[in-house]
């Protein structure tokens, strides 16, 4: 019983290394998105304004 | 037995949480970050008439590049070379600023070609790019 638990734990613990290790490509391209649309100060490009919930303000 | 059935839940559960953590945003909120983005921010101005002469073109590393110096009077050469300098120095700080601000220097590549890709698709109309050699939008 106790290998069983240690063996759960072990695989709990890889899992953590593992998730955190993939670059999260989506949320990357969200944030470049962000950060390209604050730059060059565009709101549009591919998508609608809809897309862009109470602008956030940029002084 | 009863325990054990307990802690599969809970591993279930823990698992599912880190997943939507690993699915959360990436952290780009970052008082480095912010001050760069600025500095690119005032910048752009005079970076703009650039890319709509054609002088200055959006490189496929996430940079930029002088890539018409005819475009520009020599007068104003230098200057703008200066510009571009300096806004490739901010666009490479950015990259490596946000890789840290993540805890992931080593992403610092992925983050660079995934804005390398963003800067081009949102590109103005006439703007000139790099992708697969210069092309006009």
């Amino acid at each position: 019983m106790k290998r069983v638990w240690i063996a759960f734990t072990g695989l709990a613990l890889s899992a953590c290394v593992t998730i955190n290790i993939y670059f999260p490509a989506a949320a990357a391209e969200k944030a470049a998105d962000k950060i390209i649309e604050e730059v060059w100060q565009t709101q549009k490009a591919d998508k609608p304004a809809a897309n862009q919930p109470a602008a956030k303000e940029t002084k | 037995m009863n325990a054990m059935l307990k802690f599969i839940v809970a591993i279930v559960a823990l698992t599912a949480a880190l997943n939507v953590f690993a699915a959360a945003d990436l952290e780009v909120n970052t008082p480095g970050v912010n001050a760069i983005k600025q500095s690119m921010q005032a910048r752009h101005a005079q970076l703009a008439g650039h890319y709509n002469s054609g002088a200055v073109g959006l490189t496929a590393d996430g940079l930029i590049a002088l890539r018409d110096a005819g475009a520009v009077p020599l007068a104003q050469r230098q200057a703008v070379n200066a510009l571009v300098a300096a806004e490739n120095n901010d666009r490479n700080a950015l990259y490596a600023e946000i890789a840290n601000a993540n805890n992931h220097p080593e992403w610092q590549a992925e983050i660079r070609s995934t804005f390398a890709q963003r800067w081009i698709q949102r590109a103005q109309p006439g703007w000139w790019v790099q992708s697969g050699g210069w092309k006009q939008k």
